[in-house]
């Protein structure tokens, strides 16, 4: 059977602040198939991130259930979320959130030193991963002496440095010029034909046009036109 | 990931605050150098006691004159009317009566003047019996000791101690010449192997030790020629020394026909004198041990305070960690390796501290510092122990943080 990998249903999160409630997602419903290339739009606190920090095990939702290639995911303990991040998801952070005492390819190697890789083919695959971003020549420079555009792309190869099945990026190029857009682009453009997922969040017409799907956010609410569910 | 690089990334993190961990790491140090000083300082006096027990005679029970009602046998009135004889000795060296009693030696002292040529010394003069030698466990340096027959002859023979004859005789060997003492003439016959000074008796190498019928004649004065000041009574090993006492106290009650309560003389061991000795510096160890521990107490919540802040400005590092694929358990590890790294090279350089200090100490402190190698083994056992316990709570918190609530933090 060939159910979908990414499976919502009636997912909410709310954010209560004292008698403020915030629904970041008020009930959303949606599928994502295996090899398939999503975009996510929406305007600024529709609650893009969220969603995807949902998807990528790394917060919870208040209700409704998530289920990852068929696994709820609400049942799986502390120690698996960690592998299925680690093994299977490849995040990439809006605000890049690089460790700032650790140079770049000591960053990129993170996941796989919690993979159990060992130095030497550590060393090797970040080196590979960051050469793919184009910062072959930078891989001891420090987060603090790289450009903005330069640390989003050592983001961008921290996810790609476990080759996972499953990439979520939230704006991944929002720091880049149209020349590092295209590049990374191109990346995901390769690796969703050699089968990847990819669901990426942005602001860009141009990006998203690059997808084959794109899901449209509003309020907390997906577009059920674009949602994909069944 | 591995213990090495869990190993590893705590190292890496220690380093990046260098001074905080330096700082973190001094307390421990601290308090493990002033434990095992002030254990390895009590722990040089006890030994200087053994010493001191192994240098008198182990074996050994001191009876003397008067009574006390102190159960630590610290003399009464020696010395006001001496109730204890010759007879006495002679009595308690019957095997039938007393199986466990090896040798007894009757004393009788005198502080006298003693002249050689022109030289002058005030020393202690001992009337003693050949016993005194095996009893007080006292080699001769030179010539020969007393013997059956300079009692039996009454003969005016002396040995003298080291100290004496340093005073007396400046260098020169004094086997074969002659001292005076109180008017009679004493040919020198041997020389006693000097055994040190000890702090808790008197000088054991400046006396001068006479046949105790020659000490009755020329020496005593002429009222206390029977009577003796001290008997020396060396049980056959140090495990009868029990019975020994119990032999030489129902047989001096008996002979002196009182009843314990009445007794006039005093039995006590050397031992109970130094064990008296070692139980004041043990209470002396555990209390500067007790205060040396308490800072070690401090140094160990200075580790959990540093490894709290450290948790608490490395949210954000967490929570990435965690999203990357940190299990709780690898996140727990590396803040447990990160707390018991500080304590265990706290503990070794304490260590090398208190190496350090048991060499220097002795110079100034006139006390030898013993540090066995079980006490160093512990120390680092226990500086272990602290990082581990120090960080179990600031790991656990660490461990337990949500990822996306980690990486929100700002
Ligand atoms: N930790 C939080 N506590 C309270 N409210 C939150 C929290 N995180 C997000 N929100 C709220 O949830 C809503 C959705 O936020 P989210 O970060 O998902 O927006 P977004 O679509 O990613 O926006 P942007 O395009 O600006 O990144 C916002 O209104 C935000 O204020
Ligand atoms: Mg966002």
């Amino acid at each position: 059977m060939s159910g979908p990998v990414l499976s919502l249903r009636d997912v909410r999160k709310t954010y209560v602040m004292g008698d403020l409630r915030v629904d970041a997602l008020a009930g959303v419903s949606m599928d994502v198939y295996e090899g398939e290339y999503v975009a996510v739009m929406g305007p600024s606190g529709s609650g893009k991130s969220t969603l995807m920090h949902i998807l990528g095990c790394l917060d919870v939702p208040t209700s409704g259930t998530y289920e990852l290639a068929g696994t709820d995911v609400s049942r799986m303990t502390e120690a698996e979320l960690a592998e299925v991040r680690n093994r299977r998801i490849g995040f990439v952070f809006q605000g890049f959130n690089l460790l700032p005492t650790l140079n770049a390819w000591r960053n990129v190697e993170l996941p796989l030193l919690y993979a159990g890789v060992s130095r030497d083919a550590r060393r090797r695959r970040a080196a590979e991963a960051l050469e793919r971003v184009g910062l072959a020549d930078r891989l001891d420079h420090r987060p603090g002496e790289l450009s903005g555009g330069q640390q989003q792309r050592v983001a961008v190869a921290r996810a790609l440095v476990t080759d996972p099945s499953l990439i979520l990026a939230d704006e991944p190029t929002g720091n880049l010029d149209s020349r590092a857009t295209a590049d990374v682009l191109g990346l995901f453009e390769e690796l969703s034909s050699a089968g990847r997922t990819i669901m990426l969040i942005t602001h860009e017409p141009d990006v998203a046009a690059a997808s084959a799907r794109t899901v449209r956010i509003r309020d907390g609410l997906v577009d059920l036109a674009t949602a994909g569910a069944a | 990931m591995t213990t090495l690089e869990t190993f590893r990334s705590a190292l890496q993190a220690l380093h990046s605050h260098r001074l905080r961990s330096a700082l973190t790491m001094l307390g421990i140090l601290i308090g493990i150098a002033a434990v095992i000083l002030t254990v390895g300082l009590g722990q040089g006096a006890q030994a200087q006691v053994q010493a001191q027990i192994s240098k008198l005679g182990s074996n050994l029970l001191v009876v003397t004159p008067g009574s006390t009602t102190s159960s630590t046998g610290v003399r009464g009135g020696r010395g006001t009317s001496s109730t204890l004889t010759n007879a006495d000795a002679q009595a308690l060296t019957a095997v039938s009566v007393a199986p466990d009693i090896r040798a007894v030696a009757a004393t009788a002292t005198s502080n006298q003047s003693v002249t050689a040529g022109s030289t002058n010394w005030t020393t202690t003069v001992v009337g003693t019996t050949p016993s005194w030698a095996q009893v007080r466990s006292r080699d001769l340096s030179a010539g020969r000791f007393l013997t059956a027959d300079d009692i039996a002859q009454g003969r005016a023979v002396a040995v003298l101690g080291t100290e004496t004859v340093t005073q007396l005789f400046n260098g020169r060997s004094p086997v074969g010449q002659s001292v005076s003492i109180n008017g009679s003439t004493f040919t020198v016959v041997g020389v006693l192997t000097a055994i040190g000074s000890t702090s808790t008796t008197a000088n054991e190498d400046d006396q001068v030790i006479v046949p105790q019928t020659a000490f009755a004649t020329r020496v005593a004065a002429s009222s206390a020629r029977a009577a003796v000041s001290t008997i020396y009574i060396e049980a056959t090993s140090q495990g009868t020394l029990t019975a020994a006492y119990q032999e030489a106290k129902s047989l001096l009650l008996t002979r002196h026909g009182v009843t314990t309560t009445a007794a006039d003389f005093t039995i006590s061991s050397q031992q109970s004198l130094l064990q008296t000795a070692t139980a004041t510096d043990r209470t002396l160890t555990i209390l500067l041990g007790g205060v040396a521990g308490i800072s070690l107490l401090v140094g160990a919540l200075g580790i959990a305070n540093m490894m709290l802040v450290s948790v608490a400005e490395r949210v954000r590092e967490i929570g990435l960690r965690k999203a990357l694929g940190a299990t709780p358990s690898a996140v727990r590890r590396q803040f447990l390796f990160e707390a018991s790294s500080l304590g265990v090279s706290g503990g070794v350089c304490g260590l090398v501290l208190a190496g350090t200090g048991a060499v220097v100490l002795p110079h100034f402190l006139s006390q030898p510092v013993t540090i066995s190698a079980t006490a160093a083994a512990a120390a680092v056992g226990v500086s272990l122990l602290i990082g581990v316990v120090a960080g179990v709570y600031p790991a656990s918190r660490a461990a337990r943080l949500a990822p996306i609530d980690a990486l929100r933090n700002d």
